[in-house]
């Protein structure tokens, strides 16, 4: 069995293991954790054969640096427009490429992006909770945030030369600066008047951006009546307004509840594109029917499914 | 009005039973959430209760809002509150002097004794009116009235994993060390959150909860033999 270890030389604020997630806990206050770009994670792993389940890297826009310190592996990097070098040489943004020991592996910010997943052709070695080894940021439960020194393992490291190369980019992997969403489930809590303002503002993503969510700033949100709301279920990708008015963006690392009125649910198939936006770019959003909502999940599933069979076959040959 | 059944996202249906925190309302919501469990649905992903909603979760590859909706509405017309019996757990309290800072400002604010706290907070029966903010959370609603009191105003950082505190109607034991604005008067060496069994929490929705009291010598021995 052959076994390739990285030495973390430099990791940014916000590097991670990740896996699928961590799903059906929520009623115990566990989230789901998991990557923040889901589509990047499902490509980083086709793109070196894999269906589907083992865990990879995830870095934001302080990047990483690794040495390879022992074996060699093939990795491949998606999500966002970040940039690999080995020892230097830029391999591209989304690529495949062999670190060999001894080697140095950068992860850069390019010009756009927030989030990229690096996998790697083999198993990390990381220990899981509640089945999965997914990082919950705030309480490190997980597999954890990857420090400067630490060490990740990687059983049946692969070489895979045949796939190395640049992967091709699909359209929705960019930033989505315009997102829909389906109003409420509290409506009530706000004026048709500041519906409508939520709808037409052009909002700014703040610097306030982590694991857990974003805040936007762009219009203040105004609540109507006394905050009473008991705390409820807040779904990954809910439109949180707080008492202060500046709507919050739950992400990956969200709170199971929260007490706050949700104006909207950003849908599912636009909250890729929506973690991909940086801080001081902006977002519109634009309500459409719940039925409309399930026919984009659909439609883009279907065409990310055949996307990713399509990075699955891929050979240089 | 109530229930009330709400589309969120392309992902679930929010089921509201109420708006304010009441205990008719949550035993709703308990009973809904075993019924929806115990019936299950292609395509669902999970059930989230609170104080007054339950979150159904599903797979939009798999079903829709519509199809989510006629099965919530048929558990609804179905569903018998308050017939199901309660599991009942028992969970150890320490109140000594170190455990307890804010017991002293409590027994201030409330013209009680320190050990008149202790006794109210013992002499409650707790429902578990939900779980969430961070692992293992469970909102444990019943508090006597006598030792009621808001929150304080500002939290405070590294509250300790297994602090028992109090605000309003409510009384968590916590599961992490996080920031809390929550009156803390003792600890728990009861091991809520087990990740390693299922289910990862010692309580479910609508569970019944009584607090039985240790000394620190007991607390520390069944500290050590958990860290052993």
């Amino acid at each position: 069995m052959s076994r390739a270890v990285f030495l973390i030389e430099r990791a940014g604020p916000m590097t991670t293991i990740q896996d699928r997630g961590r799903f059906g806990a929520q009623r115990y206050g566990i989230n789901e954790a998991g990557p923040m770009d889901r589509a990047a994670y499902r490509a980083a792993l086709a793109a070196l054969g894999e269906a589907r389940g083992p865990a990879l890297i995830e870095t934001s826009i302080g990047g990483m640096a690794l040495r390879c310190i022992q074996g060699d592996v093939t990795v491949a990097l998606a999500g966002g427009g970040f940039r690999l070098t080995i020892d230097g040489e830029t391999k591209g943004s989304w690529c495949v490429a062999t670190i060999r020991t001894g080697q140095r592996l950068e992860i850069k910010p390019g010009p756009w992006g927030s989030w990229t997943c690096l996998a790697v052709a083999g198993d990390i070695v990381a220990k899981p909770w509640m089945g999965s080894v997914a990082t919950h940021a705030p309480t490190g439960f997980g597999a954890g945030v990857l420090k400067t020194n630490d060490e990740v393992v990687i059983d049946n490291a692969r070489f895979l030369p045949e796939r190395e190369g640049l992967l091709p980019f699909p359209v929705t992997g960019k930033p989505r600066d315009h997102v829909r969403v389906v109003l409420g489930p509290q409506q009530q809590f706000f004026a048709p008047a500041t519906i409508e303002q939520f709808l037409t503002t052009n909002f700014t993503l703040s610097s306030e951006y982590d694991r857990m969510g974003v805040k936007l700033i762009g219009a203040k949100l105004s609540i109507e009546g006394a905050l009473d709301m008991p705390s409820q279920a807040l779904p990954r990708g809910s439109v949180q307004v707080p008492g202060h008015g500046d709507p919050l963006i739950l992400l990956s690392d969200h709170q199971t509840t929260g007490g706050y009125p949700k104006i909207a649910v950003t849908i599912g198939a636009d909250q890729d594109g929506f973690c991909q936006l940086r801080p001081r770019q902006s977002v519109r959003f634009t309500a459409i029917a719940p039925e409309d909502a399930i026919i984009a999940a659909r439609s883009r599933a279907k065409a990310e499914n055949a996307y990713l069979e399509r990075l699955r076959r891929r050979t240089n040959a | 009005m109530y229930p009330r059944l709400i589309p969120v996202a392309d992902c679930g249906l929010l089921v509201e039973f109420g708006d304010r925190i009441d205990p008719a309302i949550n035993t709703q919501v308990a009973t809904f959430d075993r019924d929806l469990i115990a019936r299950g649905f292609q395509g669902f992903t999970e059930s989230v209760p609170s104080w007054s909603a339950v979150f159904v979760g599903f797979e939009p590859l798999v079903t829709d809002h519509a199809a989510v909706q006629r099965l919530c509405e048929d558990i609804i017309a179905t569903m018998k509150p308050g017939a199901a019996k309660r599991t009942r757990h028992e969970v150890l309290a320490c109140y000594d002097h170190d455990f307890a800072p804010d017991l002293a400002t409590m027994a201030e604010k409330t013209k009680l004794s320190p050990d008149a706290i202790i006794a109210a907070h013992l002499a409650g029966t707790y429902v578990v009116g939900m779980m969430g903010f961070a692992p293992g959370y469970a909102y444990l609603d019943g508090l006597p009235e006598t030792i009621r009191l808001p929150r304080k105003t500002s939290p405070v950082r590294g509250v300790p994993k297994g602090s028992i505190m109090l605000a309003g109607s409510q009384c968590i034991v916590s599961t992490v060390t996080m920031p809390s604005g929550w009156w803390v008067i003792g600890r728990s060496p009861t091991r809520i959150l087990r990740p390693e069994n299922h289910p990862p929490v010692l309580f479910d929705m609508g569970d019944e909860i009584v607090f039985k009291r240790i000394d620190r010598k007991t607390f520390d021995a069944l500290s050590a033999e958990e860290n052993a």
